[in-house]
């Protein structure tokens, strides 16, 4: 019984570790994960926007220092949504 | 099943090595593959030991004592609750708990970066099988939880060591290796980062949530540890700079230091370097305290451990190749470590963080050179000299101050340059309350504590700062939105899960550093010897010694432990304040040299607390009954058993329980005079409470947020940043 369950384990793993090397990667794959970066950066952009939004609101930030603040990351949130749409097409 | 669980971690490790080539391998261009094999691998491995660690966990539970591991931790009369636990108390299997929390959280990891960072996985990935190749390497050829005891299974096992039957251990273990090994992530992907030359904010982004659930799993770690030595270990502190809650103190203090510092990278593209260092140093000392803890080499509370000197020579080799490693690779990289833009102002968040940061790294150097001083004093003198609580008092108690200060700063400043008229605004409210704070203290007469008075005015101060932030928040969130505050406040919180968990964070230490000020400086302590009906006085406090309390706790028939005690009367200016009651307990000793009586009186002996808790103060008391007079009875016992040995067992064991039971009689019914240990310490339980709010406030930061509001948020900058994007197209 116990060998039973130990050729069973590595017939498994074998067969789990070796799989990559006996089909190749999915192309999908390394495209998904290009767009799951960018979208990460494109909601940490929104993030950012939103704490320079809630620093001028608790009067951490002049008005001018957030309209420059504002309109520097919106252009860089503008970029990642550019490259995102690159990717789409 | 011990063949299953030893064939187990032979297949892993051969897959971790096979996955070490393959993720190397894969991370150059066009062998893609194998570095998803590697990836693979690292769930093999999961798989793997997550199997090893079911069928021990089986094997305590069912007291299979053929297991070696088993028959020395584990007994039929350990509660099954303990036996659970018993696992992670022995050498072998805390190794195999943290080799089976890293294969999990490397798995987690690798499943969540699928796809991305792809010039950074294949090295981390190769990092995180290499960390599981060293303790399944520890598990095979050291310390292995599958060995089985030659000539077969005793009858009964030596049973779990009494200390660690408190139900923190079955948690305090778990979490702070979960927060050892939760560091090995943003480690290995920092490494990875390195050799791929991407020092960007990415892997940091990929990672974050790691390093601050391991700051999370570590201060809970440090949370029950602390608890458990209020409670159990019988001398009424709850920290004592032993070197095993040091060595979980020293990632937390780094990480923390790390999770403020990222911040500035990922909004600024500063302090890279530094970044990479701390996270280099959470990982390093998170690896020297498993050997702290695993090795023994330096005296600790936690002497329970067993001493190994293989394991002790491993794990510095480890440790000299993690160092020379990270530093060669940081040095190597200093160009790409450059930050983007310098520090435009001190008057600015990120300033202050940085001054933060250097407080924080200015207490690990202290931490760490505390607990490795008697390993350089030997070294140098031949002599272990350790450095005790007033000389870590000394160092720790004016950076702490510094710390709440600029904790309390950082937050109400803006990024870059803050303007001299908002800063002021800002201010004027925390410093009055500080300056409140300090005026009350010393009105109460608390001037002769300088040091005291300081912390209480920064806590007030950072509470201040919190208290506004808050406030303000709720405020722009209620004008913007038309809620009521509270509901304004609930979604202001849900909306910026990051920033208001991290200020609950700092209103947690406030109150900590608080409840620690007040304890350490005020607290009355007294070790009286009493005879029953008399009375001792302590912190303003009468206690009166009413009884005697003597009993047996049994376990399944047999018997687990003799309880002798006392209840006590606690008065102030004649008023009755509470009762409490506390006791010792005496577990039995298989060393059949003390005697067929004596050994259920001379083996390991556990405290348990008398403790009247409350929001001003604590009352704590515990005793330490004299047993001397029972000597002689305990040696007649001997000598009568001693002689009696063709007595038939069953008979021979109801005589030996009466004997016994006749014994704790006799202490009841003739009490010697007991020696107590009696303390009162003002806002202890601030401690606690202190600490639930960080815990309380580290789970919101690290919570993601929900689905729909994610989306709702997104959508509404989307549209705004859409309006710019038409813009700037036109």
């Amino acid at each position: 019984m116990e060998a039973l369950i130990i050729i069973l384990a590595l017939a498994v793993v074998v067969w789990v570790v070796s799989g990559p090397l006996r089909h190749g990667e999915d192309p999908e794959v390394a495209e998904a994960g290009r767009r799951a970066a960018l979208d990460a950066a494109k909601d940490a952009k929104y993030r950012e926007i939103r704490d320079a939004e809630l620093d001028w609101r608790t009067g951490k930030l002049s008005d001018e220092d957030y309209r420059e603040q504002d309109r520097r990351l919106r252009a860089e949130a503008v970029e990642i949504l550019r490259e995102l749409d690159r990717l789409s097409s | 099943m011990a063949v299953v669980g030893r064939a187990c971690l032979i297949i892993a490790f051969a897959v971790t090595l096979y996955g070490i080539g393959a993720a190397i391998h894969g991370a150059r261009p066009g062998n893609r593959r194998f570095a998803e094999s590697a990836r693979r691998a690292v769930y093999a491995t999961a798989g793997l030991i997550t199997f090893a660690f079911v069928i021990l966990e089986i094997a305590f539970l069912r007291s299979d004592f053929s297991f070696a591991t088993v028959a020395t931790h584990s007994s039929t009369t350990t509660p099954l609750f303990y036996k659970a636990a018993a696992a992670w108390s022995s050498q072998e299997g805390s190794l195999l708990l943290w080799a089976f929390l890293l294969s999990v959280w490397s798995s987690v990891v690798l499943t969540i970066t699928r796809g991305r960072l792809r010039d950074v996985t294949p090295y981390a990935t190769a990092v995180l099988l290499g960390f599981a190749a060293f303790f399944i390497g520890l598990l095979l050829f050291s310390a292995s939880p599958f060995d089985t005891v030659a000539g077969g299974a005793p009858a009964e096992g030596t049973g779990l060591n009494p200390l660690l039957r408190h139900p923190s251990m079955m948690t305090h273990p778990i979490a702070l290796y979960s927060g050892y090994t939760l560091a090995a992530v943003p480690f290995a992907f920092a490494i990875g980062a390195l050799i791929a030359r991407r020092i960007d904010a990415e892997w940091i982004a990929a990672t974050r949530r790691f390093a601050l659930a391991s700051w999370l799993a570590l201060g809970i770690g440090l949370l029950l540890g602390a608890r458990w030595s209020y409670v159990e270990l019988g001398w009424g502190g709850y920290w004592a700079w032993d070197p095993v809650e040091n060595a979980a103190l020293l990632p937390w203090l780094t990480a923390t230091a790390l999770i403020h510092s990222v911040q500035i990278q990922e909004k600024r593209g500063m302090l890279k370097i530094w970044n990479v260092s701390l996270t280099l140093a959470t990982g390093t000392l998170a690896i020297v305290g498993t050997f702290l803890v695993r090795s023994g080499i330096l005296d600790s509370i936690h002497a329970f451990v067993e001493q190994g000197n293989t394991i002790a020579w491993a794990f510095t080799g480890l440790i000299a190749i993690i160092c020379a490693g990270s530093i060669g690779l940081v040095v190597s990289r200093r160009a790409l470590l450059a930050s983007e833009h310098r520090i435009e102002s001190l008057l600015s968040r990120e300033a202050v963080f940085l001054m933060n940061n250097l407080v924080l790294v200015a207490i690990t150097f202290v931490v760490f050179w505390g607990t490795f001083f008697p390993l350089i004093s030997e070294a140098l003198t031949g002599t272990k000299h350790a450095l005790g609580p007033p000389w870590f008092g000394k160092y720790i108690v004016p950076l702490s101050i510094i710390l709440a200060v600029l904790s309390g700063i950082g937050p109400l400043l803006s990024w870059r340059r803050a303007t001299a008229v908002n800063t002021r605004r800002n201010f004027v409210i925390p410093v009055g309350i500080a300056v409140a704070a300090v005026a009350v203290s010393l009105a109460l007469g608390s001037g002769h504590r300088p040091a005291a008075v300081l912390m209480f005015g920064a806590c007030a101060f950072l509470l201040g700062c919190v208290g506004q932030e808050f406030w303000r928040g709720a405020g722009a969130r209620k004008a913007m939105s038309g809620e009521s505050l509270p509901v304004a406040l609930v979604s202001m919180v849900r909306r910026n899960r990051r920033r208001y968990g991290g200020y609950l964070v700092h209103a947690g230490v406030a109150l900590l550093f608080v409840g620690i000020a007040a304890s350490s400086a005020f607290q009355h302590v007294t070790t009286p010897t009493l005879q029953v009906g008399q009375t001792t006085n302590v912190g303003g406090y009468a206690i009166h010694y009413d009884r005697p309390t003597a009993g047996i706790s049994t376990h399944d028939g047999r018997l687990e432990k003799i309880n002798l005690g006392s209840d006590l009367t606690v008065r102030k200016n004649g008023k009755f304040v509470t009762r409490l009651h506390t006791e010792r307990g005496y577990y039995p000793t298989d060393d059949a040299s003390l005697g067929v009586v004596g050994r259920y009186f001379e083996g390991e002996q556990t405290s348990e607390v008398g403790l009247k808790a409350g929001a001003a103060r604590d009352i704590w008391s515990v005793i330490s009954p004299d047993t001397d007079p029972l000597k002689n009875v305990i040696a007649q016992g001997d000598k009568v058993f001693g002689n009696a040995k063709n007595l038939p067992p069953q008979m021979g064991a109801a005589l030996l329980g009466q004997a016994i039971t006749g014994i704790v009689d006799r202490y009841k019914r003739n009490p010697p005079p007991a020696q107590f240990r009696f303390i009162v310490s003002p806002l202890v339980t601030w401690i606690w409470l202190g600490a639930l709010v960080i815990l309380f406030g580290g789970v919101i930061s690290i919570w993601p947020p929900p689905g729909g509001a994610t989306r709702r948020v997104r959508a509404a900058y989307m549209a705004r940043v859409g309006r710019e994007s038409a813009a700037t197209t036109q």
